[in-house]
């Protein structure tokens, strides 16, 4: 079978240019133009059937193909990583439907998607990034009726926000919740930035990028528009703060990424190594490594092999 | 003489084919207990919600002293501005304890929520207050930390009370308080109830169909029939000379043990 090139140049024959019709698309970017002009509130939007199931990015994958254009580089992270599965089958589609360039370097990217992660690599203006989000409601666990979050939402009357912030610290002494939590943007509405590590949420204020967010499932989308304040919630005696790694990343000795453990065997043996997969490439290939982990590191490369040779 | 905390004028409701409030007028003074008694479906649950802005009434109004503002009616005020009124200014003790508590959320941050929802942003403060306030409705301090689903119902009863008065209202409405408590446990309940009213001197406004409630709280009593208010006045004049029939019956319609 040949297959044809489309009209719109993707390579994939049938389509239109990624994937959605443009009336679809239409739809989608008038929601978004709400989105940015009212930050961080929660536009409906007539989320579609993707051809791939609810929780892998139908959201994401829908404001990407709704902004992408034939000149954009495309990169798609899943987990910080740009290997993992979904960020690999996510970047395939845009390639087969849309034809568009990819990258996996931060900085040649004029549209980033991603799942989990803000990269390491600082953003700048003119870049896009694209979560895919699977809970838009930052009020979803403690209050189950969407007409009362809305009125929550739209009075800004958001004591509830900080009932869930106290339980945590009632509960482990401190404010655990270390994912998905909630930032009040532009001073008005309260945001879920699901479900990135609060590692990220600095990373989030005033940042220069424009921030969509999309979730499929729950038809929702939002938006940070470049240099807005979004400010993570907090009390006055339990301060907002980031998770710590007391060692750096075991291949490119990174002290300031976010890390991952990986476990080396069944003796308890581990590592942390950077979760954004090209910040840690960039890095050992501009010389960085990190000696003291080197026994680490021959342990998880001697455990690969064992596993390739079985 | 004062001005009244809440007027309410010639208030009507009806839902359809059905008049469930008629023509109800009364007047509320700071501190003051009133209580409506009366069968079930007279028409006193659905007086409670019009004047707790919870529904409005078809035709009538009801007027409450907001601060810095004076008498207002409560239909002219905006939903944002009823809103904060009922969790500031005013308490509601809902019947099924269920209904006025977060069941999922521990006792402290059932407490603590309307002093968060005021800009509260000072854990060791809230903290503070939720201890004080679950000693003042006697529930262990060692409980705070529990969710309301592993309480009994005497201890939700009494924690939504807690939670309600935290914000210092000065108007609470209370339907049924002592619903599906057992006699002992109600006792305890209402004088609980009567030493922190009488003591923060706050007004209510008790719903209830039991006698026994209104004799140990209300001051003044208002009894309801098919919608209509038939008798009121003081509670023990009512309770020990009633006048119209229906009263009499109700009266005397009470076991003696």
């Amino acid at each position: 079978m040949t297959v044809a090139t489309n009209h719109n140049g993707g390579t994939e024959s049938g389509y239109n240019f990624a994937y959605l019709d443009e009336q679809t698309k239409r739809m989608i970017r008038r929601c978004l133009l709400k989105a940015v002009a009212i930050p961080g509130y929660q536009v409906p939007f007539g989320s579609r059937e993707m051809p791939l199931a609810y929780g892998w990015g139908t959201g994401g994958i829908q404001v990407t193909a709704s902004i992408i254009g034939p000149d954009d580089v495309l990169k798609v992270i899943d987990q910080g990583a740009d290997d993992t599965t979904n960020a690999v089958s996510i970047r395939h589609f845009f390639q087969r439907t849309a034809d568009v360039a990819t990258t996996e370097e931060t900085e040649d990217a004029t549209i980033i998607q991603t799942r989990h992660r803000v990269p390491e690599t600082a953003m700048k203006e003119g870049q896009i990034l694209v979560y895919q989000v699977p809970q838009p409601e930052p009020l979803r666990q403690l209050e189950p009726r969407e007409t009362e979050c809305r009125k929550i939402h739209g009075y800004a009357e958001y004591g509830l926000m900080h009932v869930k912030l106290y339980e945590d610290i009632a509960r482990f002494g401190h404010i655990a919740t270390s994912y998905s939590y909630p930032v009040l943007v532009n001073g008005r509405y309260v945001m879920s930035p699901t479900p990135i590590p609060k590692f990220d949420n600095p990373k989030m204020d005033s940042f220069p990028a424009l921030q969509l967010f999309g979730a499929g499932r729950e038809k929702r989308i939002y938006a940070v528009p470049p240099y807005t304040t979004v400010k993570s919630l907090d009390f006055d005696d339990h301060p907002f703060s980031v998770q710590k790694w007391d060692q750096a990343c075991a291949l490119c000795g990174a002290e300031d990424s976010f890390l991952d453990e990986v476990i080396l065997d069944d003796r308890g043996r581990k590592m942390f190594v950077c979760s954004d997969s090209n910040y840690c490439e960039q890095r050992q290939a501009a010389g960085y490594s990190n000696p003291a982990a080197a026994a680490d590191i021959a342990a998880y490369q001697l455990a690969l092999q064992g596993e390739a040779d079985a | 003489m004062t001005t009244a905390l809440m007027r309410v004028r010639n208030l009507d409701k009806r839902f359809d084919t059905i008049h469930a409030c008629r023509n109800v007028s009364f007047e509320l003074h700071q501190g003051e207990v009133l209580g409506v008694v009366g069968e079930s479906g007279s028409g006193k649950t659905t007086l409670l919600r019009c004047l707790s802005g919870e529904m409005l009434p078809s035709a009538g109004t009801v007027e409450y002293d907001v601060r810095m503002r004076g008498l207002t009616d409560i239909a002219a005020l905006s939903e944002p501005e009823r809103r904060l009124l009922r969790r500031t200014d005013w308490g509601i003790v809902h019947q099924n304890p269920r209904d006025g508590l977060r069941m999922n959320i521990s006792a402290g941050g059932n407490v603590g929520e309307r002093l968060m929802a005021v800009g509260a942003r000072h854990y060791g403060e809230i903290r503070g207050e939720a201890v004080d306030w679950l000693e003042r409705v006697e529930l262990d301090q060692d409980r705070i930390d529990d969710a309301p689903s592993t309480f009994s119902g005497g201890m939700q009863q009494r924690l939504q009370i807690a939670r309600n008065l935290v914000s210092k209202p000065r108007l609470v409405f209370m339907d049924e308080p002592t619903g599906g408590l057992d006699v002992s446990v109600q006792a305890r309940l209402l004088d609980l109830l009567r030493g922190l009213v009488r003591d923060l001197h706050i007004a209510a406004i008790v719903v209830t169909h039991d006698l026994a409630v209104v004799r140990l709280l209300a001051d003044r009593l208002m009894v309801m029939r098919r919608g209509e208010v038939v008798e009121s006045g003081l509670t023990d004049q009512v309770l020990d000379d009633p006048q119209h029939a229906y009263t009499q019956l109700l009266v005397s319609s009470v076991l003696q043990p």
